[in-house]
């Protein structure tokens, strides 16, 4: 089971609200996901009203929030938006997202650390949204964040995982749990992530934007218990071309 | 370094000459590009050699947008603030030879159209002013910047172009996004349609983006006049202006409207009017060509054109619009900027949106996510 922070997970695979064609196809995707962490940004929502058609439409009983800051270009502002999603939102979980390029959404590694050290000083479950760079999640766990998101690809592009060799070192380096985040476009790609032994995979675009939403996050469901099920199973390791037949260290013996 | 420097790179005539002389190779070329298409596809794409290929170009439009922007339309209204122009600009119908009532608004009025505006349920709004720097300048946009800011997430402006600490104060004052129209990139024909006013400054207006680029507003918007000049070379420049400030200004969003000229009080003269299959054709070069950038759309359009356009690249959409200052609380209909074509009421077209399978988004951004 994963365990971040307090909380623990039955299912692997987070989800995001936007991109869905109406709040009804929403709820119906993520309910087929079985997902249980939805990550909710402070944008798209009313925090003045207590009617936000996004907020009344998740049953908290099945969805934990995790609200995000995506639009904000500084640490400032981030920890702005975190305080203010905390207050709207009830919870002290923040996917902390700069990027101050709007163009491919990636993320500003200075102002994420940034922000990263402040908020969590101020007592927010930090999942940081990152680049694939292992030095930088290392940094980031220093700092006292309860997990790290690195990108597979960039956001929304559903290209898959062309960071897989430096999501391989951070893998392999941290201490908190690693939830691939952005890019991932197909249910094969989930599943390799977590073959890989990443510990989650966030997945929006490719079930909101899908002909099939529902039958999308439930593939992605799937995919994801597959790959973790190969990754605790122990895949066999690959070879590039069959064992030499004729030993070159026989004289030895 | 401005946008001045890259234009003078390019010469009216030969890029016009580039666009009509693409060939059927040079648009199955840019549609079967994999990677980012470069402004040579963008010339061949709208090229008329690329009008046979409108459906294949549709599809991929559709595509690529729904890849971006997923399953929504975003919905902003106008509020025009006063029809006050010291400018003269041949084709508008706020211009100043035009005999028309002029009305600036006043706080009550301001407040007046806040409520309706707020009824209709909309949380984006874009201010639009003729350009009167007495009555009509700074210190009238702060005020009216205090009144309007507490009840809308988003504000955007189209305002005449200002210098750059202006354009920081507008920013300070909660505006995210301005809009600026070069009307034509043409220097010369410039002056032939803007012969009096602060506006006839041609290079003035060129910089505006670099000004406001340079001040930190999060979204710009450009576009160029549609048919006041010959609107492929028009469009291309937009393009390219388009690409130089994504280099320079990374941090800024961008949109791209597409003001057809349309028939107003100032009667009209069209040089190269642009057809529905041209506008489409326009649309969705723009996107093939940039998956990222927003494109708007307003009510001077009509009902079957944008009930179709929703699926076609189109991110942002007006509706129930008035283009006279106070037309929302009041009843006044002589004063208008340019005539609507799309009179449908926001429900109406919302179950529109609906239908086709979006999402109508009212908010899509926070007022305290500015600094």
């Amino acid at each position: 089971m994963l365990e971040i922070a307090d909380r623990k997970f039955d299912s692997r695979l987070f989800t995001g609200t936007g991109k869905f064609s109406s709040v009804d196809m929403m709820v119906d995707a993520l309910a087929a996901s079985d997902s249980q962490l939805v990550t909710v940004a402070l944008k798209r929502v009313d925090v003045a009203s207590s009617t936000d058609e996004i907020l009344t439409s998740l049953d908290p009983n099945r969805f934990d929030l995790l609200p995000n800051t995506s639009g904000v270009r500084t640490a400032k502002e981030a920890v702005f938006a975190a305080e203010l999603a905390r207050e709207a939102m009830q919870t002290n979980w923040i996917k902390l997202e700069i990027h101050p390029d709007p163009k491919y959404l990636l993320p500003d590694p200075i102002e994420t650390l940034i922000a990263a050290e402040e908020l969590a000083k101020k007592g927010f479950v930090v999942l940081p949204y990152i680049h694939a760079d292992p030095v930088l999640c290392k940094r980031l766990e220093e700092v006292g964040t309860a997990a790290v998101m690195p990108i597979g690809s960039p956001i929304g592009t559903n290209k898959g995982l062309k960071t897989e060799d430096f999501l391989e070192i951070i893998i392999e380096q941290s201490s908190v749990p690693v939830v691939v985040d952005a890019g991932i476009g197909a249910p094969s790609h989930a599943a390799r992530a977590m073959e890989m032994g990443a510990d989650a995979v966030l997945v929006n675009t490719a079930i909101a934007v899908s002909d099939d939403p529902v039958a999308m996050a439930r593939a992605f469901k799937l995919a994801v218990e597959a790959g973790r099920m190969a990754f605790e199973a122990k895949l066999a390791g690959v070879r590039e071309r069959a064992s030499a037949s004729s030993p070159l260290t026989s004289f030895l013996d | 370094m401005t946008f001045k420097g890259e234009i003078e790179k390019y010469d009216w005539d030969t890029v016009e000459a580039q666009i009509l002389g693409a060939t059927r190779t040079d648009v199955l070329a840019a549609l079967k590009k994999t990677g980012k298409r470069t402004l040579r596809d963008f010339q061949a794409l709208i090229s008329p050699a690329a009008e046979p290929f409108l459906e294949e170009m549709a599809q991929l439009s559709s595509r690529l947008t729904k890849e971006r922007f997923g399953n929504t339309i975003q919905m902003y209204i106008p509020m025009y603030l006063s029809n006050e122009c010291q400018n003269i600009c041949t084709y508008c119908g706020f211009s100043l030879d035009v005999k028309i009532p002029r009305k600036t608004l006043s706080d009550d009025e301001i407040i007046a159209e806040i409520k309706v505006i707020k009824r209709l349920g909309y949380d984006h709004i874009l201010l639009v002013t003729g350009e009167a720097n007495k009555t009509v300048g700074m210190s009238y946009f702060k005020n009216a910047l205090r009144l309007i800011r507490p009840h809308f997430s988003h504000i955007a402006m189209e305002v005449q172009p200002l210098d750059e600490h202006e354009y920081r104060e507008l920013a300070e004052e909660g505006v995210n996004t301005i809009l600026v129209y070069q009307e034509t990139y043409n220097k010369e024909n410039y002056k032939e349609f803007h012969p009096k006013g602060k506006k006839s400054n041609y290079l003035y207006r060129l910089e505006s983006h670099d000004r406001i680029g340079r001040a930190g507003i999060h979204k710009m918007g450009l576009g160029a006049l549609l048919g006041l000049n010959d609107w492929r070379t028009d469009s291309f420049f937009c393009a390219a202006h388009l690409d130089y400030l994504q280099k320079v200004y990374w941090k800024s969003k961008y949109s791209i409207s597409f003001p057809r000229m349309r028939p107003c009080a100032g009667g009209l003269n069209l040089k190269s009017p642009i057809s529905d299959k041209q506008l489409v054709q326009l649309i969705c070069a723009y996107r093939i060509f940039n998956q990222e950038v927003e494109l708007s759309m307003s009510t001077r359009e009509s009902q079957t054109f944008r009930n179709n356009i929703i699926k076609l690249g189109i991110t942002s959409i007006s509706a129930d619009s008035k283009t006279d200052p106070g037309g929302y609380a009041g009843d006044v209909k002589s004063l208008e900027q340019f005539s609507i074509d799309d009179n449908r009421s926001t429900a109406d077209f919302v179950e529109v949106i609906k239908q086709q399978g979006y999402d109508p988004v009212f908010k899509d951004w926070d007022s305290s996510l500015q600094e």
